[in-house]
């Protein structure tokens, strides 16, 4: 499977240079880059781990490129992607979350059931990669 | 008006203006609501007498002198018109503006604010027609509502999902589909890339498909596609039902079948919509309105209320989303007017703006902003003119540009994703949609065969008519 979180993920894998562009879009709009990554890709997992803080003050793409290329360096099997914060007042959070790194092997989801009275059924979504310990899931 | 208050209070008939109603020294009070209407007197009837009597029918007045006006505040209690103008261009017609005291009205209450401001008045004889244009709301009663139950930026937080419009697909044909074969849509757009689906405003329980098989099917629908895609999905479960206690129970099953969302009509009325709204707040559900019925009332320019108008008392009542016209599909939407139904939905503060007929500046007072939806006639050789138009914070609905596409729907729903993110990608980059949106839509079917199906089928599909509810103003000249 593919996972589709993220704005782009319906595209064929972004380009570095496609990706340049789009932190150039939000640096010029004032919006703080960060990166996150994970290897817990729940669609309910909201805290994927930071890679650093967010970048409030760099103001330069190349500089946000150097910063995605380390991560996906240090963490090549894992899903990382690239959030723009917008601080200002009435929105206080993401304007765009895209994901630029993934496993090579997307094994997805297992959708776990237990039936109830009147055919209701309890839904859980279990990562088929979690079954192993943080750290080793994807490699 | 009569300055002796043994005449002014004789009984007998007088007229509107002579009573009060009509003051045009008047200045509105910061808390004051203030309406604009677009009234056409009948042959006969001078302006400023007609915009007296909309303010005394929709305040205090009666056809008579009443000497119990004399036990109140009265001067305060009446409402004042106040400034009287020619519509540009259309004779016959004024628009009048009307301020009414904060004192007037109940807060947090739309049926109080309503049965005041548009009670009475709309069947006044002297009026030939009336129609509701824009309202001003003082932030101090705005702060008696509390607003959209979740909001868009919550909304985008709890789906995980930003930079982009959402996408979703009304449920066709809208009736006669059984909980099973119903559930199949669902599920097929849902993992094709759409993020909702949803019942249409005439499904309820009938006899083809009762509410609670379609909540299980659809249900089943739904987390099977968030599995199978990784992403968060939903489906507007309409829970409209002919009582309150009936549309709780739908509303309770709903959540207890995990859904994100659920759906009520514009029809059950403002005070069902309200507390539908707290029923959300309360239970971490989003409110999605279809603005069922609402042409009724809103398309024709001389009589009846403006679509932004319902905007802000929706945005008030608590709904988190509302469809409010598409611009480029198959119902009524004057592109001016339609952006500024959005602003009013969507921003913190709107300012006058004369060419997206905002009359007043409106302050939300920290009021969530409300998730416009796009819906009806569009599909996704579209795509470029919908960013253009209507921007990110909106959700865009293609029923028959999903389901009646030739592959497929889940070829249908893959379709409008990618033409959705490469228009988005492309905009980013810097990129000018609106011209060159049909080369990138060509350029991303490249490598996606169902959007080069969905542009082969519908690429020349277009709606052209002259809309009826178009703006009547002239620019306001700017200082050299």
């Amino acid at each position: 499977m593919r996972l589709t979180q993220g704005t782009f993920s319906f595209l064929p894998d972004l380009t570095d240079a496609q990706i340049k562009a789009q932190v150039e879009y939000c640096l010029a709009k004032g919006w703080a880059v960060s990166i996150e990554y994970t290897d817990d890709p729940h669609p309910r997992n909201t805290y994927w781990e930071m890679y650093g803080n967010p970048m409030f003050d760099l103001k330069d793409a190349a500089g946000v490129m150097t910063e995605v290329n380390a991560c996906r360096k240090a963490f090549p099997s894992h899903y990382v992607k690239l959030n723009a914060f917008d601080s200002s007042h009435g929105w206080e959070a993401l304007r765009l979350s895209f994901i630029v790194n993934r496993p090579k092997v997307e094994p997805g989801f297992e959708l776990r059931r237990e039936e109830g009275a009147g055919r209701i059924q309890r839904y859980s979504t279990r990562s088929y990669a979690t079954a192993k310990p943080e750290g080793g899931r994807y490699s | 008006m009569a300055n002796d208050p043994a005449d002014r209070y004789r009984a007998g008939v007088m007229k509107y203006a002579q009573m009060g109603y009509w003051q045009p020294d008047y200045q509105p009070k910061e808390t004051d609501v203030l309406a604009l209407f677009r009234i056409t007197p009948q042959e006969g009837v001078d302006p400023e007498e007609a915009a007296a009597a909309v303010a005394g029918e929709s305040s205090t007045a009666t056809w008579t002198v009443v000497w119990t006006d004399r036990l109140t505040a009265c001067d305060m209690y009446r409402a004042k018109a106040y400034r009287v103008d020619p519509v540009p261009g259309t004779p016959g017609q004024y628009f009048a503006y009307i301020a009414y005291d904060l004192d007037l009205f109940e807060s947090g209450s739309i049926a109080n604010l309503t049965a005041s401001i548009i009670g009475n008045v709309f069947g006044f004889k002297p009026l030939k027609a009336l129609r509701l244009e824009d309202m001003r709301l003082p932030i101090a009663y705005v702060k008696g509502f509390q607003g959209p139950a979740t909001g868009i930026v919550v909304e985008r937080e709890r789906l995980d999902k930003f930079g982009r419009p959402l996408l979703g697909a009304t449920v066709k044909p809208k009736l006669g589909l059984s909980g099973k074969n119903y559930g199949r849509v669902v599920y097929e757009a849902l993992k094709g890339g759409l993020d909702f689906t949803k019942d249409d405003e005439n499904i309820n329980s009938q006899p083809f498909m009762h509410w609670r098989d379609r909540f299980l099917y659809c249900m089943e629908a739904v987390n099977r596609a968030q599995a199978a895609t990784g992403e968060i999905k939903g489906t507007y479960l309409n829970i409209t039902a002919g009582t309150m206690e009936d549309m709780y129970e739908r509303a309770e099953f709903a959540k207890e079948l995990g859904s994100t969302i659920v759906m009520i009509d514009l029809v059950i009325g403002y005070t069902a919509i309200q507390s539908m709204a707290k029923w959300a707040r309360r239970n971490d559900m989003i409110l999605h309105l279809h603005r069922a019925g609402h042409s009724t009332y809103t398309r024709q320019k001389t009589h009846g209320i403006s679509f932004r108008v319902i905007s802000k008392w929706m945005r008030l009542s608590g709904v988190d989303h509302i469809h409010a016209g598409t611009i480029v599909g198959k119902l009524e939407g004057d592109p001016n007017s339609v952006q500024g139904f959005y602003d009013i939905l969507r921003e913190e503060n709107n300012p006058v703006n004369l060419e997206r007929g905002i009359f007043f500046e409106q302050d939300w007072g920290g009021l969530r902003g409300v998730m416009p939806v796009a819906s009806g006639g569009i599909h996704a050789g579209q795509m470029h003119q919908l960013l253009t138009y209507l921007g990110d914070d909106v959700v865009l609905q293609f029923g028959g540009g999903t389901i009646g596409h030739p592959m497929g729907i889940q070829a249908g729903a893959t379709a409008n994703r990618v033409a959705l993110e490469a228009m988005v990608l492309a905009r980013n980059e810097g990129r000018d949609i609106w011209n060159e949106g049909p080369a990138i839509l060509a350029h991303a079917a490249k490598s996606c065969t169902p959007l080069k199906a969905a542009l082969d089928t519908w690429g020349e599909v277009t709606f052209d008519y002259a809309s009826t509810d178009t703006l009547d103003f002239v620019p306001t000249p700017t200082a050299a």
